[in-house]
C-alpha cells in the first residue's frame, strides 16, 4: 500500500477525534518546544564563552608579582620581583612564546572640553600581537618611542568615544595627567571581559612612559618592576610545557632555591576557559536531556492513545483484514498515524520553540543560538519517538486475528 | 468446481480443553451455485464460514477455492485471495463511520492498490447496481439498515470477488428490508455470483437452492 493512502486514512482518523489528537500531540509539542528553547539557551551561554575567550586571546599565560614579606607580613602582590628584564628573557628563551610586560594604573585624562577616568596601561608592542588586538586607525608604538619614553598613545574605543565622540581623534592631544600625549592610534572593540568588565576603557602607552612620565612614584624612578607580564604561546604548542618553561625561566632569573615558593604567580588561562568552556557544555547537554524526558513522556502519551484507538477500531481492523489488508497494512496504517501524530507535534513544536527562544532573547535578555541543526534534531527525535511508540499498538493491530476481530463487541 | 474442501476439521483449544468445531466436512459447490448454510448456533456453521472466506485456517483437511489450495498459504496470501477472490457481507454491516457510502465500496481496491480515480469510478458503478447511486456520498449514520446493507454488498461485489459470503446478513434487518436484501441477491445470482450464506432462519434459506444443514460439527 502506497504512503500517500496510508496517510489519508491517517490524517481522517485524527480528524475524528480532533480534540484526543491535539492532546496527544500536546506532548510532543511542549517536548520539542523544550528541546529547542534549551539547546538555544545552552548554545548561546557557551557561545558567549567562547566569544569572550575569543576576546581575550588564546593560549596565554599571565604573570603577575608574588608575595612579599616585610617584617613578619605578607603583602601579596607587592613583590618588586617581576620586571621588564623578566618578559624579555622569555622572548628570548623561549621561542614559542611572545611576552609582553605591562604596568598598569588609573589616571584622569582631559581632552578639550572632556575628561575621562580611564586606565592606562604601559606595555610594549608585543601586548597588542599578544592579545589579538587589532588597530582599527593609527599606528603601534615605534623602537624610538619604546626606548624614550614618547608621548604617545593608542585608545581603546571607549575613551575614544567619550572623549571624542564623533570626530576622529588621531593626532590630537590628550593630557594624562596633565602630561601631553598625542594620539597615534585607535583600537579595535573587544567587549567585555569574562570579570565583565570593559576591555576598551584603556590607553596604551610605551611602558617607559608610564613609569617615567605617569604612573611612577619617585622611589621607582629606576626599578623596572612590572605588575603583570603577558604570554602568549604560539599556536599548536602545549601550554602546560610552555608554562614549565616560563616557570623554570622565572625561577632560575630570580635565583630561587629548589623547594622555595614561586615569588610570582604563574596562571594559565588557557585552562581556566578549556575548564568553563566545559563547564558551559555540560550545562547546555544536561538542559537538553531534561528537555528530552519532556519528548519521552509526550511518546508514552501517544502510544497510550494508539493502544486505546486500535482497542476502539478493532472491528475496523477485522473487517480490514477481511476485505484483504495484509499484516504489513495494518501495521503501517497504525505506525503512520502514530508517525503523524509525532510530526505535526513536532513542527508545532518548532514553532513554539522558535517563538519561546526569541521571546527569552527579548525579555530576559539571555544570549540564544537558534541552530537549524538543533531543530532538524528535534524534529528528528519527533519522528523517531512516533516510530518507537507507534509500533507497540501498531503490532498489536497487526496481529489480530481477523475473526475475532470482526466479532469484538 | 469452486469450492472443494476435504475432510475440513477445526479444533479450538480453551486452555485444558479442545472443542472441535469443525469435524471433517467435505463439500463441493461449483460456479454460479446459490447456497445456504445453516444449522443451530454452535453447529460449526461460522466455523466452516470463516474456513471458506480464508479468514482463518484449518486444522486438518484440505480446502481448495478455484483450484489453488488455500490450507497451505501464508497469511499475506491468505489476505491477497480475500481481497480478489472473496466478497464479505456481515450481519452489522461493518462500515467504516463517518466515510461516505462510495468510499466505504472502495475500500477493498485500496488494498488492491488500485489508483484513487479507477477506485471511485468502480466504487459508483457498484452502487448504482445496488440501486444505490445517489447514496454515494452519505454517511452511513444517514442510512437506513437496508441501505446500509446494499453499501456493504456493493462493497462485496466490487473487486469482482469469484464468491460472496454472507453471515447473516438479515440479522439486523426487519422483515420487508430484510426480503429486499435477499431479492439482491436472488438478483445477483441470476447474473452469475456464486453465493454462499449463513443463517438460522429458514425463511431465509428458502431463498437459497441448495442448502447445507449442520449440526455437532458434521454435515446432516
Amino acid at each position: 500500500m502506497k504512503l500517500g493512502a496510508l496517510l489519508v486514512i491517517a490524517l481522517r482518523a485524527l480528524a475524528t477525534n480532533k480534540m484526543r489528537s491535539a492532546l496527544t500531540m500536546l506532548g510532543i509539542v511542549i517536548g520539542v518546544a523544550a528541546v529547542i528553547v534549551m539547546i538555544a539557551v545552552g548554545a548561546g551561554a557557551q557561545a558567549r564563552v567562547e566569544e569572550q575567550i575569543r576576546a581575550l586571546g588564546s593560549n596565554l599565560l599571565l604573570i603577575t608579582p608574588g608575595t612579599r614579606t616585610q617584617s613578619g607580613v605578607r603583602l601579596p602582590g607587592s613583590s618588586q620581583a617581576l620586571t621588564e628584564e623578566d618578559a624579555a628573557a622569555i622572548n628570548q628563551e623561549i621561542t614559542d612564546a611572545v611576552a609582553a610586560p605591562a604596568l598598569r594604573g588609573g589616571a584622569q585624562v582631559v581632552a578639550g572640553n572632556a575628561n575621562w577616568a580611564t586606565q592606562i596601561y604601559g606595555t610594549t608592542p608585543e601586548y597588542l600581537q599578544v592579545r589579538e588586538w587589532a588597530l582599527l586607525a593609527g599606528r603601534g608604538f615605534t623602537p624610538v618611542e619604546m626606548s624614550r619614553a614618547g608621548k604617545v598613545c593608542i585608545l581603546g574605543s571607549t575613551v575614544a568615544r567619550e572623549l571624542f565622540a564623533d570626530s576622529d581623534p588621531l593626532d590630537q592631544v590628550i593630557r594624562i595627567k596633565r602630561v601631553p600625549f598625542t594620539i597615534i592610534g585607535v583600537l579595535e572593540t573587544k567587549g567585555q571581559s569574562l570579570m565583565g568588565t570593559d576591555q576598551d576603557d584603556i590607553i596604551i602607552v610605551p611602558i617607559s612612559s608610564a613609569r617615567n612620565r605617569v604612573l611612577g612614584r619617585p622611589t621607582q624612578a629606576r626599578s623596572t618592576a612590572v605588575s603583570t607580564i603577558w604570554v602568549k604561546v604560539a599556536e599548536g604548542y602545549d601550554t602546560k610545557v610552555a608554562e614549565e618553561e616560563v616557570r623554570n625561566l622565572l625561577r632560575q632569573r630570580h635565583r630561587l632555591q629548589p623547594g622555595t615558593e614561586d615569588d610570582f604567580f604563574l596562571r594559565n588561562l588557557a585552562e581556566v576557559m578549556a575548564a568553563q568552556e566545559a563547564s558551559s557544555r555540560v550545562l547546555a547537554l544536561l538542559l537538553a536531556a531534561v528537555a528530552s524526558v519532556s519528548l519521552l513522556v509526550g511518546g508514552i502519551g501517544i502510544m497510550n492513545i494508539m493502544l486505546v484507538s486500535v482497542t476502539e477500531r478493532t472491528r475496523e481492523i477485522g473487517l480490514r483484514m477481511a476485505v484483504g489488508a495484509r499484516t504489513r497494512d495494518i501495521l503501517g496504517q497504525f505506525l503512520v498515524e502514530a508517525v503523524t501524530l509525532s510530526l505535526i507535534g513536532g513542527l508545532v513544536g518548532v514553532a513554539l520553540g522558535i517563538g519561546g527562544a526569541m521571546a527569552i532573547a527579548t525579555f530576559a535578555g539571555w544570549r540564544v543560538e537558534l541552530s537549524p541543526h538543533a531543530i532538524g534534531l528535534a524534529v528528528g527525535f519527533a519522528f523517531a519517538i512516533g516510530v518507537f511508540f507507534g509500533f507497540y499498538p501498531a503490532r498489536k493491530a497487526a496481529r489480530l486475528n481477523p475473526v475475532e476481530a470482526l466479532r469484538f463487541e | 468446481m469452486l469450492i472443494e474442501t476435504r475432510r475440513l476439521a477445526k479444533i479450538y483449544r480453551m486452555g485444558d480443553t479442545e472443542v472441535q468445531a469443525l469435524a471433517g466436512v467435505s463439500v463441493d459447490i461449483d460456479r454460479g451455485e446459490f447456497v445456504a448454510v445453516t444449522g443451530p448456533s454452535g453447529s460449526g456453521k461460522s466455523t466452516f464460514m470463516n474456513l471458506l472466506g480464508c479468514l482463518d485456517r484449518p486444522s486438518a483437511g484440505e480446502y481448495r477455492l478455484g483450484g489453488t489450495a488455500v490450507s497451505d498459504m501464508d497469511g499475506d496470501q491468505l489476505a491477497q485471495t480475500r481481497n480478489r477472490h472473496i466478497g464479505f457481507v456481515f450481519q452489522h454491516f461493518n462500515l467504516l463511520p463517518r466515510t461516505s457510502a462510495v468510499e466505504n465500496v472502495a475500500l477493498p481496491l485500496i488494498y488492491a492498490g488500485i489508483p484513487r480515480k479507477e477506485r471511485v469510478a468502480k466504487a459508483l458503478r457498484m452502487l448504482e447496481r445496488v440501486g444505490l447511486a445517489d447514496r454515494a456520498h452519505h454517511h452511513p449514520a444517514q442510512l437506513s439498515g437496508g441501505q446500509q446493507q446494499r453499501v456493504a454488498i456493493a462493497r462485496a461485489l466490487v473487486t469482482e470477488p469469484l464468491l460472496i459470503l454472507a453471515d447473516e446478513p438479515t440479522g439486523a434487518l426487519d422483515t420487508r428490508t430484510s426480503l429486499e436484501v435477499m431479492a439482491l441477491f436472488q438478483e445477483l445470482n441470476r447474473q452469475g455470483m456464486t453465493l454462499v450464506l449463513v443463517t438460522h432462519e429458514p425463511d431465509v434459506a428458502r431463498f437459497a437452492r441448495r442448502a447445507l444443514r449442520f449440526r455437532d460439527g458434521r454435515l446432516e
